[in-house]
């Protein structure tokens, strides 16, 4: 008989590495790592079974943190590595991790791919909206006027909206976090990896050196509540201090707009409900942005499709169902002849 | 009837010893040319000859017809000698419209047959094809001999009967020159009937059609009695080795020969691609081939096909990538990334002419520098060159084999002509290859992940999934001794020394340098690589047998060199490098052995030329 035993329990220090981590104090990177060494010990994964790949940046030191496999790349390409992993071996738990710059500039392109295709990977870009390993220039995210070496008199190139970016890719699964936000974060983590297909997570973070609270404007304690919307499915979307705050759809203008309940006749009624299955809403969410409108938090959008590597697997094992391939006989086919 | 074969008092078209012949045809991209000649080669290697075939088609898919740039070419040398080329001057020419026989009647051999298609020859479509008269007129074709038929209006008449489209009906033009020229030489039509009922279905129209025009040309040689230089020539079979034979492209037999190595490694591969001339045959082939553990990804780009084979070779299966010389370029930091992790991936790269984009259809072998120096930083890698399409399945094996037991990166070099051309090959038997089945690391005791072998200094192989053996590797120097990133100044040194001699000991693990032809010291030595293996073979051979002192050393092993293969260079008083670029192996191994080479370099995107070579080897004997 086959005893299975039970695995130990693991804790978060079990997904720890013995690696010094080396981000600067302060940084809002150890948050992450910490909420996620906590959810891989919550969720129950087996170490050996989950990898994390990412490209290069600060953000994607990650990998040598964990006491998983991990793959630290090249700058962009962490999308593809782990497309080639995942076709490899799709039973692997893959977690990407990614920055701004490495994402949206240079790995634009696959990051594109990757969404599209629907592989089923975990992404978790880190948006700093900024250049934190290469010393603080702009990134494709960093702000209309943003100043930095690389920009002194201020940036002039319109940002990129990384959800916004993953919805037009048609990614099934897009959720937005804040680095200190632990508990979210977590289950953000547990959604995401549950979520058959490509997962996309933009975490806001905290660039302590380089962009230190550019956005302090919806994370400050004393803001947070009027400048956050925490979405969840089937719950109106209700915000503010009082709670009397929420998102409803005008007709006129066919936007979405902040209404207070109370007020010039709004009722709870007049607030949406958020469905993530809708992608149209999900479009208008994902471009809402402070100061206009509280940062959306939460998942956004997830409505599963099939996934990439399922598809392929389907196919390779449609071809092998008639027997494994033989050399000898497929270089005898067609036109021979023989010579004694 | 306007059958012409004008008297000229030249010489007969064929050599006189008539141990091998050349036939070149030629017609607009859209004529069927490529399946004319491939058909034909068919045939003709189940009639038991030698041959050697040279697609030389237009970048363009579909150029404007009667263009000169729109002419597609197919070169067949056969014979009942064994035929290393596809020959250096066809004898005959076979030209379905004026553009082709502008293209191509200055290279045919003087007294050579042009047998022409006259439905083609009207005025626009001489003048289109930038005759400034009728060629047939004013005594360009003088020195040839010509055969006019009226090729069109023969396939219109042919497939009229079968209610196929004015246009289907003329494009059964290439299976009716099949059925003459077949004629000519007495080749069986069999295979070609079986293709087209194959392909187009016993019941359809067209390939009805296609069919009466094949033996519509064949009847077309029996009844006219074609005499003098077209009445039918018979070619003895060849002897060659006892065994089975086909008709093998280079890129069927790489494709073939990554699944070999594959297996014999005991390994699933993963072949990640982005479409490129002439490389994507390579991923068409594997496409289909899924039964045999082969996994196929068409990438965004060719940096992502890369990094997803490099992906796939992390999680424990074999990952390949297939490209030519723009999509190298692309791949090379991540190339460098399997090279500092030391993870194996095979790269094959069918070379073409450049720079940029160059030209795409041609052969040339300027990727010899890319292959052996083009990365950032110090970074060795094996590179191996196939010689002929059925070489690459060997080399395919040896390469696998290089990556999977020194953890690296290898590159395999092939080219355009090889990729396209076929050559009959004796089909080798899986059981006479011994397998090199890759041992993973499962034992937690003791490791960490650059633990290496201390002869091949290979590192370990952990993959994913595996307990106990959880890791990290990346781009960042790692620790000696521990494999955790590192920035310490001797650790780097070490490193990069240890990856220098790991790259190096390969040298011990290949067959020394051997001379093909020829004695191994003397007056000359005639070096190659790649697919200059047939030209440089036969010229050598020739001027050997007119008593010259000349011979022939051909590298496949292009990174490291054989240990030997500088002591050997010495041992001539001359040292000649024929190859298809501006001198990279003749810099290599100038470079290498401090021996005081010349070049024979030559890069039009035609194969370099038997008489070429022996024009070099002559003038370097005669100069002091
Ligand atoms: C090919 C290549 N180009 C440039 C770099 C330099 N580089 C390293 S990280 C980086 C930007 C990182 O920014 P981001 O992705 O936002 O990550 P962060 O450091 O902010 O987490 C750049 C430009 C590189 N490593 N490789
Ligand atoms: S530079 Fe910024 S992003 Fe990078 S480690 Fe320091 S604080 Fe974090
Ligand atoms: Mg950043």
């Amino acid at each position: 008989m086959n005893v299975q035993l039970p695995a130990e329990k693991l804790t978060p220090k079990d997904f720890a590495s013995d690696q010094e981590v080396r981000w600067c104090p302060g940084c809002g990177d150890y948050a992450i790592l910490k909420a996620m060494h906590k959810s891989l010990a919550d969720m129950g994964v087996r170490p050996e079974n989950t990898v994390f790949v990412s490209g290069i940046g600060c953000s994607s030191r990650f990998p040598y943190y964990m006491a998983t496999y991990g793959f630290h790349t090249i700058h962009g390409r962490a999308p593809a590595i782990a497309t080639g992993l995942k076709l490899a071996r799709p039973e692997l738990d893959i977690w990407m991790v990614t920055g701004d710059g490495d994402a949206l500039s240079i790995g634009g392109n696959h990051l594109f791919h990757v969404l599209r295709r629907n592989v089923d990977i975990n992404i978790l870009l880190f948006n700093n909206e900024i250049y934190g390993l290469t010393k603080g220039q702009a990134s494709p995210t960093s702000r209309i006027g943003q100043r930095s070496p690389s920009t002194p008199m201020g940036s002039v190139d319109s940002p990129a909206e990384a959800c916004v970016f993953a919805l037009g890719c048609n990614a099934r699964f897009i959720a937005r976090g804040i680095d200190v936000q632990a508990k979210e974060l977590g289950e953000l983590f547990s959604r995401a990896r549950a979520h058959k297909g490509a997962s996309f997570i933009e975490i806001i973070q905290n660039c302590i050196v380089y962009n230190d609270a550019t956005f302090a404007s919806f994370t400050e304690k004393a803001v947070a509540a009027e400048m956050q919307l925490h979405v969840k499915h089937g719950e109106r979307m209700i915000f503010g201090k009082e709670r009397n705050k929420g998102i409803r759809f005008n007709a006129q203008t066919f936007a979405l707009e902040v209404a207070v309940m109370g007020e010039n006749g709004v009722t709870e009624a007049d607030i949406l409900v958020h469905d993530e299955k809708n992608r149209v809403v999900a479009g208008l969410l994902a471009a809402m942005r402070p100061p206009q409108f509280p940062e959306v938090l939460g998942v956004i959008y997830c409505d599963p499709a099939p996934s990439y590597e399922a598809a392929v697997a389907a196919q390779d094992a449609a071809a092998r169902a008639k027997g494994p391939g033989d050399l000898d006989k497929l270089m005898r086919a067609g036109n021979t002849w023989d010579v004694a | 009837m306007n059958l012409q074969a004008h008297d000229t008092g030249v010489a007969t078209p064929h050599t006189s010893d008539l141990d091998s012949i050349v036939v070149r045809f030629a017609g607009d991209s859209g004529d069927g040319v490529q399946l004319l000649g491939s058909q034909f080669s068919q045939e003709t290697a189940l009639a038991g000859n030698s041959l050697a075939t040279f697609p030389d088609f237009p970048a363009e898919i579909r150029a404007p017809t009667g263009t000169t740039y729109g002419v597609s070419a197919f070169q067949i040398n056969f014979g009942s000698r064994l035929i290393k080329t596809a020959g250096d001057q066809p004898d005959v020419l076979v030209a379905l419209n004026p553009a082709a026989l502008m293209v191509n009647y200055k290279g045919l051999r003087k007294g050579g047959l042009v047998i022409l298609d006259a439905g083609a020859f009207k005025d626009k479509d001489i003048k289109r094809a930038g005759f400034a008269v009728d060629p047939r007129l004013d005594g360009t074709l003088k020195e040839f001999r010509v055969m006019e038929i009226d090729i069109s209006t023969q396939a219109l008449e042919v497939a009229k009967p079968f209610g196929v489209s004015q246009k289907e009906a003329l494009r059964t033009k290439n299976l009716w020159v099949l059925g003459l020229v077949s004629w000519m030489y007495d080749r069986e039509l069999k295979s070609t009937m079986e293709y087209v009922s194959r392909k187009f279905g016993a019941e359809d129209p067209i390939g009805k059609a296609n069919l009466a025009a094949l033996n519509a040309g064949h009847a077309y040689g029996e009844t006219h009695e074609l005499s003098g230089d077209v009445a039918p020539v018979s070619m003895p079979s060849v002897k060659v080795e006892a065994g089975t034979y086909r008709l093998v492209s280079g890129a069927e037999s790489l494709a073939w020969g990554l699944v070999a190595g594959a297996q014999l490694a005991g390994l699933e591969m993963v072949l990640a691609s982005y479409p490129i001339t002439p490389s994507s045959p390579i991923l068409h082939i594997l496409a289909r081939l899924k039964q045999f553990g082969v996994t196929t990804f068409q990438a965004e780009d060719e940096i992502a096909a890369c990094c997803a084979a490099i992906g796939a070779s992390y999680g424990g299966k074999l990952g390949v990538t297939a490209s030519s010389g723009p999509g190298i370029a692309l791949k090379t930091e991540a190339i460098g990334l399997a090279i500092g992790t030391e993870l194996p991936l095979v790269v094959v790269n069918t070379q073409r002419g450049g720079p940029s984009t160059g030209l795409p259809t041609k052969t040339e072998q300027s990727d010899l520098f890319l292959a052996v120096f083009g990365r950032n930083a110090d970074a060795p890698m094996p590179v191996i060159a196939s010689r002929a399409p059925g070489d690459c399945f060997d080399v395919a094996i040896e390469a696998v084999r290089l990556a999977t037991k020194y953890m690296t990166p290898v590159m395999l070099l092939s080219d355009g002509y090889i990729a396209n051309a076929a050559e009959p090959w004796r089909i080798p038997s899986m059981a006479n290859y011994a397998p090199f089945n890759v041992q993973f690391r499962t034992d937690p005791e003791g490791f960490h992940p650059f633990l290496r072998d201390p002869k091949t200094l290979a590192r370990v192989w952990a993959k994913p999934g595996t307990p106990g053996l959880m890791h990290r590797i990346g781009g960042i120097e790692r620790d000696y001794n521990s494999g955790n990133i590192s920035y310490d100044a001797a650790n780097h040194q070490k490193m990069t020394d240890t990856r220098a001699a790991k790259i190096n000991n390969i040298a011990d693990d290949i067959p020394e340098q051997t001379v093909e032809v020829g004695e191994t010291q003397g007056k000359l030595a005639v070096v190659g690589w790649g697919s200059t293996f047939g030209p440089i073979n036969r010229a050598v051979f020739n001027m050997r047998a007119k008593g010259l002192d000349v011979s022939h050393i051909h590298i496949r092993h292009i990174w490291p060199l054989p240990r030997n293969l500088g002591t050997l260079l010495k041992s001539y008083e001359k040292v000649l490098v024929a190859e298809m670029n501006n001198g990279q192996m003749l810099q290599l191994l100038r470079g290498q052995y401090l021996v005081d080479a010349k070049g024979l370099l030559k890069v039009s995107g035609q194969p370099i030329k038997i008489a070429e070579v022996e024009d070099a080897i002559r003038s370097q004997l005669a100069s002091a």
